[in-house]
């Protein structure tokens, strides 16, 4: 038992360190340090630097441009990629979709899909939930029926994040309605621009367009399309939200916010002193930097259990990761709410293009993202598998209840 | 950056483990708990024969030289058996304490009587004004002629009452406060001007307060440098809030489980209640809890031998704040799932509540760490 790295894995995160510093746009890593929203544009910048320097998917199989690398070393990427701080990489491709394909697609879907994936030229959007499946997600309702060469699908997503940018969407669709609930689904590929489908944005609560609902009226998609076997999708698609929660604690992302936490608090002033001289607020920092620390151990054990373990199934204990993480997570926003104490009331000025948190805010210059972080973070307990859904799978897959 | 145990160390979990399966049922702990020190000497001879009592010190020593990541496997058994035996007072602090501060002589004299079972050692260092606050000393000992006087009072000191000998810390020097001025000495308990009243705790194991009187010690009984032995203090105390730490994993473990198993075989309403969601979601929070406390236990143990005093403090800190909340919330919850049956005396559940409280208030309680954390800047650099 030990918990230092190797030199060598030592080594590889200075590495990954300095290109980061130095990679990284300054004007994409203030947006991230200030919590101002990314456009389109970031994400497919930096998406290119990393696939230039040939860390856009490092966790594929080398052939389709994968790195090789440990589960340690992955672990450190990504948590330097968090901490610098980075933009993450759009996950519905390099994530979900394009590990689907690689594991259950065709080689002309391989060749067609994966290096579009890798260098974001096609953006993806992920097509599972429903006004009525949610955590019940197998009670889908959206159908493809097959038609000749084609499948014709009807019926709305809901929830799809940046849908307003895809290019394709990667949906499950009913395709035998005889079938039992999680038998009789199929994973689609659909290109958006295909006639029938309908965009229309949800603006979340805080003031934010992230999320969509997507209409399908007699979409006709080629059955080429299909990934894998008819009526598997629903193997298809827990591979693929095992695969989200592992990546899910957000380690990283989370220290980065607690230094940007504790830089406002110096900057903040409360009685005439510094808030972060104020006890209190100390305390409540120091006991959200404990739980950081027990679940970065956490992740590490995991990562470690990893080289030893069939990793083809997600570990159970990925579920701790996304219930403590996406918690944490939750607890740092509302710090960083109190941080800025009265100046959590104004709201962002809006702006046409909904870009709310890119306006100068009332009062000090770091206020305005803020609260609107803090109410868009509620998301993270609901998304991936809703807690509660979670600690289902812990009763049932750890515990045996 | 690795969690496993090597082949030594699983053996070593495994022997342990069938010790304590074999002769530490809960029947068998309630009858030690009646003999007259409160603990079983037959079990201290079986944990001597194992190799277990010598386990931190030197080959030359009558030890095994083992490190943190042993004494981490031992504590966590302890724990699950809810051992009542000295194995934390006479091993890990005082038994540490003589092995990083004591003189070769000392050493060569002492830890092989640890070792073999034939010594078993107090430490009396908390003091009724301490609270936690470790550098608040107020017994005194003064130079006199080659040795040295010591008066005042010891509480807590853990299993006092069965104790052969105390290292004993007392001020040389300084405010009642300070870092600097201490000193450990070694007192026999017979010694003149020395008495011990010894009582139960409220977890079924024992402890003393120490009343000395012009107590004598001679030049050969001083532990560490004179005047600035608190780093010693410090470090030995780090290494057993980690072993306390490993412990508690051991107790919330055996809760949780316990609680899981209930859980399927209790029947209401004409089902089991495991299959009742509230409980299951309750579980799964318990189970949270564990993993993180197990996750700080592990991360204490490897930092406890680190020389970086800060890093090592922090590192102490946060897992007795995670062992303390972790411990608190699985064991009011196991009590909580179990009913009235959780309540009662005849059944575990409650005493591994009760030891996992007591553990918390041993070296610092999650607010004191909290504290202390909050003080030093925290884990994240600004």
């Amino acid at each position: 038992m030990d918990l230092r790295f190797t030199p060598e894995e030592i080594a590889f995160r200075d590495e990954v360190r300095v290109f980061m510093r130095e990679a990284l746009p300054d004007a994409i890593r203030a947006k991230l340090i200030e919590g101002r929203r990314l456009v389109k544009d970031d994400l497919v910048v930096w998406q290119r630097i990393l696939n230039t320097k040939g860390w856009a998917v490092p966790h594929w199989p080398t052939e389709w441009g994968g790195t090789g690398w440990s589960p340690v070393q992955i672990y450190l990427f990504r948590d330097e990629m968090q901490q610098a701080p980075a933009p993450e990489p759009l996950p519905f491709g390099v994530s979900m979709v394009g590990p689907v394909i690689i594991a259950f697609g065709n080689e002309t879907q391989k060749k067609r899909y994966l290096p579009s994936i890798a260098n974001l030229d096609e953006w993806w959007c992920q097509g599972f939930s429903e006004p009525g499946a949610g955590s019940d997600l197998a009670s889908l309702k959206t159908t493809a029926k097959r038609d000749g060469g084609d499948y014709i699908v009807n019926g709305q997503k809901t929830w799809t994040t940046l849908a307003q940018y895809a290019d394709w969407i990667f949906c499950l669709v009913r395709t035998d309605p005889a079938a039992k609930k999680q038998q009789g689904i199929s994973f689609l590929l659909i290109d958006m621009k295909t006639p029938g489908i309908t965009v229309r944005p949800i603006q979340t609560i805080d003031g934010g367009h992230e999320v969509n609902e997507v209409f399908f009226d007699e979409v006709r998609v080629p059955a080429e399309n299909l990934v894998g076997e008819e009526n598997k999708g629903w193997d298809y698609a827990k591979f693929l939200l095992g695969n989200e929660r592992t990546g899910i604690a957000r380690i990283g992302i989370s220290k980065a916010r607690i230094r940007r936490l504790k830089q406002l608090a110096a900057l903040e002033q409360a009685g005439g002193r510094p808030l972060i001289a104020d006890e209190r607020f100390r305390c409540k920092i120091a006991a959200v930097e404990v739980e950081l620390k027990a679940l970065e151990m956490t992740q590490l054990r995991v990562v470690a259990a990893e080289r030893t373990r069939n990793s083809n199934k997600p570990d159970p204990a990925s579920s701790i990761l996304k219930i403590k993480g996406s918690e944490i997570q939750q607890t740092i926003s509302e710090l960083l709410l109190e941080v800025i104490g009265p100046y959590a009331l104004p709201d962002p000025i809006p702006h046409d293009d909904g870009e709310r948190w890119n306006e100068p805010p009332i009062g000090p210059d770091w206020a305005g993202p803020l609260a609107p972080q803090y109410f868009n973070m509620r998301k993270t307990s609901i998304y991936g598998g809703s807690n509660e859904i979670q600690k289902n799978i812990i009763a049932k897959a750890i515990l045996g209840l | 950056m690795d969690f496993a145990l090597t082949d030594e160390q699983r053996l070593l979990q495994e022997s342990v483990g069938r010790l304590f399966a074999d002769h530490y049922a809960f029947g068998a702990r309630n009858r030690y708990r009646q003999e007259p020190e409160g603990w079983s000497h037959s079990m201290w001879q079986r944990y001597a024969d194992l190799g277990l009592l010598g386990l931190p010190f030197d080959e030359s020593h009558g030890g095994s030289a083992g490190g943190p990541v042993e004494t981490m496997i031992v504590m966590e058994a302890l724990g699950r058996a809810l051992v009542l035996e000295p194995y934390l007072a006479t091993v890990v602090l005082a038994g540490g304490l003589l092995r990083l501060g004591a003189s070769d002589a000392m050493r060569v004299d002492l830890l092989p009587k640890i070792a073999s079972g034939d010594l078993i050692l107090g430490f009396a260092h908390a003091e009724r004004q301490a609270r936690y606050h470790l550098s608040d000393i107020a017994v005194g000992a003064r130079r006199d002629g080659s040795g040295y006087v010591i008066d005042g009072a010891k509480s807590l000191v853990l299993h006092g009452d069965s104790a052969n000998k105390f290292v004993i810390s007392a001020r040389l020097g300084g405010g009642q406060h300070d870092r600097d001025g201490v000193g450990l000495f070694l007192v026999d308990a017979a010694a003149p001007g020395l008495s011990t009243r010894g009582y139960a705790t409220v977890d079924g194991l024992r402890a003393a307060e120490l009343a000395l009187t012009g107590v004598r010690v001679d030049e050969g009984s001083v532990i560490g440098p004179p005047g600035a032995a608190f780093p010693l203090i410090e470090r030995a105390v780090d290494m057993t809030i980690a072993a306390l730490a490993a412990e508690a994993v051991g107790a919330m473990a055996a809760m949780h489980e316990l609680t899981v198993d209930y859980m399927k075989t209790r029947k209401q309403f004409g089902v089991a209640i495991g299959g009742f969601q509230v409980l299951q979601h309750r579980a799964a929070d318990m189970l949270v809890a564990l993993e993180q406390a197990r996750s700080m236990a592990m991360l204490a143990t490897m930092m406890a031998p680190e020389d970086d005093v800060h890093e090592r403090r922090q590192a102490i800190s946060a897992a007795k704040v995670q062992i303390g909340r972790s411990g608190r919330f699985i064991g009011q919850q196991a009590i909580q799932i179990h009913g009235g049956i959780g309540m009662t005396m005849e059944y575990s559940v409650g005493h591994y509540f009760k030891r996992v409280t007591a553990i918390d208030t041993l070296f610092g309680d999650a607010d004191y760490h909290l504290g202390l954390l909050a003080e030093s800047g925290g884990l994240v650099a600004a």
